[in-house]
């Protein structure tokens, strides 16, 4: 019964762990899943999105963002800011509309939802009366014109959201002005676009869908000029002068309609379709700005030719014979000019094209020639080809971190020198505590370097593998090179490209180490690269070597992916981390685990049929270790017979019952003609489908064996100095875990620095431990004779870390996804254990070792284990005594994807993805906070009057992202996926819970 | 006899039709269409009650909820006192096999402990429990056959403070015919569990459930509401410890033996709360490595986990039907096993004893 008891309460321990642990979730890295809408404040230099989900995320200065959440999780449709206000309006697609504002608060601006309003018809109107199509925030900033479904333009106070029903702009009183010949009740149906006038506001420009505009004079409430298109319109720009606008039409074509005093019903001045003459698709919003030289730019979106490039997403700007369509790799949500905003100025000027597109944002350096991209601070396009791991480095040594910017600044001379454009706001966050790489693997063979160590994540250098080998697409990137003649001028723009070639590629594993510049990285068709860092170009070749992990076991067929063809000869790599040595493992399945010790020069790697050594110094191959069980057919299939043999199977079981019920039913009903058995049939099937749908879900309950598929999985490899023979030396030793609960354990003998050349590593197999639980190990951890984990290979030579205490005797901590176990060593004999799975019903799928240091003093930090179960909770353990110290909520537990992607970092923070594209980032630790922090301030010309005098209204103060709360709201936001995860995933988890080694 | 054998079929509620066509059936199913029987029936109170024409037939029939248990002995072996008020939990060898959901035999147990018996279940803790609940311990490692059960989620309904609630519940879903749960006859189809190992299950999702049960799979001890309540060991409250408030000392008296009898299933040495881990010492050449590194999975293979322990306790019980409690038969055994010269490895306490020393082979 002991097991059941509870640690005793201890409140000096107590007291300790609030100075030691604190869950937050801090910031959300990289691009928005699914933005729909965008906007942009002129005044503030804020950028705002929303997303599908209802999430709202402003941006600014690097370091200056903020992010709310609509109750309603609904999409956001448009964003618009009040002018001259730390406010903006948004519009929702269940027709609502929301107030928000930028208040300081504790020193910090917040952002906070003010206000929410629907708009409501008269009794028994439709619903497309009061539908909002078009949102005018006027420059009074009392007013909001709302354009409806109806024609009708509806006034509404601000910040009370009440209607001014005597202001209503009708269809009907538009149209007493308006020759009744060319104009029916038809033509003002739906609002289109509203524009205030530059310099008159008293006159608002409004655009009905059916292409009749209308300029409005609000003070005397009439029609002043009405301009008749033969085209549906699209949009409406205003020249900066007031003396011109433009309207943009479905047709592909923009016109340049004059407005002056006597002219009330004015012809175009110009009309033109710019990808004319065939049939072009809308152009769907324009720009036209004003320069000094007189050339004006022409900025729109869409109007390619509908047959032959109506599938891209483009953008094109005019300027004189300078024309270019920038073409986006997915759809362009909208887009919006960085101009003049001096109200005094006389010409816009230009200076950059931002564009959300739907999976990443691209902003256009328009200042310098041939138009630069500039390089984004933040707002990554983490998933610009789908992520397939994660590692993270803490605290770079600066030479390291130097270099590697170095090698990326060699591999951004493309971008725009230009200042990031969009740079409202105050970081006054501090500066971040210490350096940290965050890594990504990719699909498409690539390593991403990014700079985690501050709010916004930030790509430093990419690294492919691709050269290493032979691929169908070879990277003939010819794609920017169009010709002359060629039209229309598309130019391809951003990093987003989803599609590889070749899934073999895919990353699996990254490990770096930090002091010697050496990584290693492994890859889905079993191919493990060591790499070095090199500040040159150079041109060498890749040494090439093969592990053979099934040894002379006989008789088995892999039925999996081929390996990688390599490149024969010297291959030209540019500078940054230049691969060396490639070993390939046979049969070539993903590489499941991986470990470098630089210090030894040693690279171990692991598959689903076993693991080996290697020494990348000689470049030789030190031992395999085939951990097949011989009943273990599956594992050697490879993966895909498997996934498609779980569909047969659940496909015929499906049928088994069909059939079982169908013949069941037969019997019963005796004899029968064929149209009743037919009829019979059909209605069986359908109650069987019913049933099928009503059928709880069953778990079976079998104890594991020896015999169980992917046993031999090696999950885990870890190098250790500790005493594995005997208690009196200690040895360099190789540590692995498998799916199926053994560790291997094997003694290396490396020699001396000056023979290491000459004498070969030695292995010799000393340990094999059974766990009888036989629960995948996921761990393996050596602890010193102070119960400290041992540091890492080179720590000590850099003086980063005491030396491990080799006196008092090692400790081996071996994770299984159910239980926590220390064991003696070098007798092998288990000292304590801490039951994860029996006691809670949750496994581990995530753990590390992480520092703990008190927010209270400096001098104390500890050890705790860090880990992530399948439930989504994170639970920290206390080393060396495995006590559960604190559990926290953090992911949904049907998130499978957000789980897997976890990755822990070395002082108690955490990333995990919330979407193919976001990393949420959390923080255990009180002491390690990184967390945006930011004012925006309210520059002079303002009247302050309405940002202040409203505190009544703070009823959404909750939403606001403030540590401790934001974890409700992002489940809340999780909860329209939820259900959508749900359905395929039960079916997949099992697939996933033994692939999960893989990621 | 066929005391032992079960039938379950349907009849027409409200039209139950004549005894006579039903005498006729029940000959017609148990194939005994040449014996003079007598049937009965359960009623509502658990009372052994006989059917012999129209009415009492119809009667039993109508009781039935939703299940009629009817039971058919041999004319001339029925005890005609049977039948009364009390008489089923009076009768309590045969309540105990009394399960019309569940085909199972019992085998005919002595109070003594059977030296070749070797347990796969216990009921436990029947002091603590409820009497509407059931403890039951399954011993994985003394058979060679498989768990076999599922699981799934359902509703309950509790009694609380608030009136009576439906709450979210994991229920025994079914059988793996010829595995260890549906062998042992104590666990049935729609048991509703409520602990594993000593932990609520109640906030627990099917799959942390499942998880709990299999990470304890050597040694599952679970906690189940039966779903057919009518088996129940009716206990007096002096087994539970406070004496002279007894009830129905008739009952208690009856039921005193079967409940310790199914304790004294208890055996010690099997009691192992987990095997320790298997470690294995190599003393390889280094340079043998991948040549020796074969014999040595191939042995392994062969002694692998919990085979091993297996492998030894059946060698055991074969040469030592007197018992297992003999060390000197084990060490005997392994220093036969020590003469295979592939055979490397140490054993501490593998699964033979809790706290024994390193056995070195």
């Amino acid at each position: 019964m002991r097991r059941f008891l509870r640690p005793g309460h201890d409140p000096v321990r107590e007291r300790l762990k609030r100075d030691l642990f604190q869950f937050n979730k801090t910031v959300e890295h990289g691009f928005p899943h699914q933005p729909s809408a965008l906007g942009y404040s002129p005044f503030l230099r804020l950028m705002a999105i929303g997303t599908r989900s209802g999430a709202i995320k402003l941006y600014g200065a690097p370091g200056v963002e903020f992010m709310g959440l609509h109750e309603e999780n609904n999409t956001v449709m448009q964003i618009h800011f009040i002018p001259d206000q730390c406010q903006l309006v948004t519009l929702l697609d269940d027709n609502s509309l929301h107030l928000w504002s930028l208040k300081q608060h504790g020193g910090a601006s917040e952002l906070r939802e003010e206000h929410r309003f629907t708009l409501k018809g008269p009794p028994g109107s439709p619903p497309s009366a009061t539908q909002v199509t078009a949102v005018l925030p006027h420059s009074s900033r009392e007013v909001l014109y709302l354009g409806t479904e109806s024609g009708n333009i509806f006034v509404v106070e601000l910040p009370s959201f009440r209607v001014l029903e005597d202001r209503t702009i009708s269809p009907e009183a538009v149209l007493q002005r308006i020759p009744e010949d060319n104009c029916n009740r038809r033509s003002c149906e739906l609002v289109e676009a509203l524009r205030e006038h530059p310099k008159n506001p008293d006159q608002i420009l409004i655009g009905y869908s059916r292409g009749l505009i209308v300029l409005w004079d609000l003070q005397n409430n009439k029609a002043t000029h009405h301009f008749l298109g033969s085209q549906q319109l699209e949009n409406l720009y205003w020249q900066r002068d007031g003396s011109k606008f433009i309207s943009c039409h479905y047709d592909g074509s923009y016109t340049q309609w004059p407005v002056s005093s006597d002219n009330r019903q004015p012809e175009p001045l110009e009309n033109t379709v710019p990808y004319g003459p065939f049939p072009c698709k809308a152009v769907s919003k324009i720009y036209w700005q004003t320069t000094k030289n007189g050339l004006p730019y022409i900025i729109f979106q869409g109007g390619m030719p509908r047959a032959s490039y109506g599938d891209r997403h483009s953008i094109s700007v005019i300027h004189g014979s300078q024309q270019t369509a920038f073409d986006f790799t997915s759809r362009v949500i909208d887009f919006f000019i960085i101009f003049s905003s001096d109200p005094a100025a006389e010409f816009d000027d230009p200076s950059a094209l931002v564009v959300l597109a739907e999976e990443e944002l691209v902003v256009i350096d328009l200042k310098s020639a041939g138009w630069p991209a500039v390089h984004p601070p933040y707002l990554a396009s983490l998933h610009c080809s789908a992520i397939t791991c994660s590692h993270h480095v803490s605290n770079i040594p600066l030479k390291l971190w130097e270099r590697i910017i170095s090698a990326g600044s060699k591999q951004n001379i493309h971008y725009s020198s230009m200042p990031w454009p969009i740079d409202g706001g105050t970081n006054i966050a501090p500066d971040p505590p210490q350096r940290d790489l965050l890594l990504t693997g990719h699909e498409d063979g690539t390593v991403r370097f990014w700079d985690a160590s501050g709010v916004c994540l930030h790509l430093l250098y990419k690294l492919s593998t691709v050269r290493v080998f032979l691929t169908d697409a070879d990277p003939n990137d010819n794609m920017n090179t169009l010709g002359e003649d060629e039209w229309p001028p598309l130019r391809k723009v951003g990093t987003f490209d989803p599609y590889s070639d070749d899934p073999r590629l895919g990353i699996q594993k990254i490990y770096l180490c930090k002091y010697s510049g050496y990584l290693a990285v492994a890859g889905t068709a079993g191919q493990v690269l060591v790499m070095e860092l090199n500040d040159e170009d150079a041109e060498h070749m890749v040494d090439h070597a093969e592990a053979d992990l099934l040894q002379d076991q006989e008789g088995y067929r892999w039925k999996g992916h081929e390996k990688l063809r390599t490149r024969d000869g010297p291959v030209r790599f540019e500078a940054g981390f230049q691969p060396f040595v490639l070993v390939q493992c046979q049969p070539p399945a993903v590489v499941t685990s991986l470990a470098l010790h630089s210090e030894w020069k040693l690279v171990a790697f692991g598959t689903s049929h076993g693991f080996g050594l290697f020494d990348h110094q000689q470049k030789r191959l030190v031992f395999v270790k085939c951990t097949l069980h011989p009943s273990d057919q599956l594992a050697l299939e490879g993966p895909l017979s498997r996934v498609k043999s779980l569909k047969k199977s659940l496909r015929q079981s499906f049928r088994r019952i069909r059939r079982s019920r169908v013949s069941s039913r037969k019997r019963r009903g005796g004899s029968g003609n064929a149209s009743e058995v037919q009829e019979a049939n059909a209605k069986f099937d359908q109650d069987a489908l019913q049933e099928m749908e009503l059928a709880p879900v069953q778990r079976k309950i079998e104890a594991r064996s020896a015999e169980d598929s992917f046993t031999g999985f090696v999950r885990t490899l870890y190098f250790a100095d500790t005493f594995l023979r005997d208690s009196s030396r200690h040895c360099p030793s190789l540590w692995a875990g498998t799916n199926g609960g053994t560790v291997y354990a094997f003694c290396l003998r490396v020699p001396p620095a000056e023979r290491r050349m000459d004498e070969p590593v030695r292995a010799e197999q000393a340990k094999e431990i059974q766990l009888m639980h036989r629960a995948p190990v996921v761990g393996i951890l050596a602890l010193d004779g102070r119960s400290t984990p041992l540091p890492e290979p080179l720590e000590v030579a850099h003086d980063l870390s005491k030396s491990p205490d080799m006196q008092g005797s090692h400790q081996l901590l071996v994770v299984s996804e159910e239980q926590f176990k220390v064991f003696t060593l070098p007798k092998v004999s288990s000292k304590l254990k801490l039951k994860l799975t029996a006691l809670e019903g949750c496994r581990v799928r995530k753990v590390t070792v992480a520092n703990f240091g008190s927010c209270k003093t400096d001098d104390y930090s500890e050890n705790d284990l860090a880990v992530l179960t399948n439930l989504g909770d994170i639970q920290i353990i206390s080393l060396p005594f495995l006590k559960l110290q604190i559990r926290y909520p953090c992911i949904r537990k049907e998130d499978v994807s957000g789980i897997a992607s976890c990755v822990f970092t070395k002082y108690g923070q955490g990333f995990y993805l919330i979407s193919p594209s976001e990393f949420e980032r959390f923080s255990l630790s009180t002491k390690w906070l990184v967390e945006p922090r930011c004012i925006v301030d309210v520059p002079e010309v303002t009247s302050n009057n309405h940002v202040h005098n409203k505190s009544g209204t703070e009823n959404a103060a909750r939403k606001s992202r403030s540590p401790g709360d934001c974890g409700e709201d992002e489940r809340k936001s999780g909860k329209l996926m939820e259900h959508a995860l749900l359905n395929d995933e039960k079916v997949l988890k099992e697939i996933q819970s033994t692939l999960e080694g893989g990621r | 006899q066929f005391g032992a054998e079960f039938r379950r079929f349907s009849l027409d509620r409200y039209k139950p039709g004549k005894f006579e066509d039903f005498y006729k059936l029940i000959l017609h199913i148990h194939h005994i269409a040449n014996l003079e029987v007598m049937i009965g029936y359960a009623d509502v109170h658990g009372d052994l009650l006989p059917i012999n024409n129209d009415d009492n037939f119809f009667k039993a029939v109508s009781s039935a909820h939703p299940l009629l248990r009817v039971f058919i002995q041999r004319q001339d072996e029925v005890d005609y006192s049977n039948f009364g008020t009390n008489t089923l939990s009076r009768k309590k060898k045969a309540l105990v096999t009394l399960r019309n959901d569940n085909l199972r035999r019992r085998p005919h147990i002595n109070i003594s402990m059977p030296h070749d018996f070797r347990p796969v279940s216990s009921i436990i803790d029947v002091d603590i429990l409820p009497e509407t609940h059931r403890r039951v311990r399954l011993y994985r490692h003394g058979c060679e056959k498989p768990l076999g059960f599922y699981i799934r989620d359902g509703t309950s309904v509790r009694v609380t403070p608030h009136g009576l609630e439906k709450v979210p519940g994991i229920f025994i879903s079914r059988m793996v015919p010829g595995g260890l749960a549906e062998s042992t006859g104590l666990l049935a189809v729609n048991d509703e569990v409520l602990e594993v190992n000593g932990i609520e299950v109640a906030g627990k999702t099917l799959d942390q459930v499942t998880d709990m049960m299999i990470a304890n799979s050597h040694n599952l001890i679970i906690t189940v509401k039966p779903a057919n309540q009518r088996n129940n060991i009716i206990r007096s409250s002096r087994m539970s410890g406070s004496s002279g408030q007894s009830t129905d000392s008739t009952a208690s008296h009856h039921s005193l033996p079967t409940s310790h009898m199914l304790q004294n299933f208890h055996p010690d040495e099997m009691e192992s709360d987990e095997e320790a881990d298997i470690v294995i010492e190599g003393s390889l050449e280094p340079q043998h490595i991948p040549k020796l590194h074969s014999l040595t999975s191939s042995s392994l293979s062969r002694i692998n986990g919990s085979s091993l322990s297996h492998r030894l306790q059946r060698d055991l019980v074969l040469n030592n039907n007197s018992g297992r409690e003999s060390n000197g038969n084990i060490h005997k055994l392994l220093s036969s096993l020590k003469t295979d010269p592939r055979h490397s490895l140490v054993i501490p306490r593998g699964g033979i004893e809790e706290d024994g020393t390193v056995i070195t082979l």
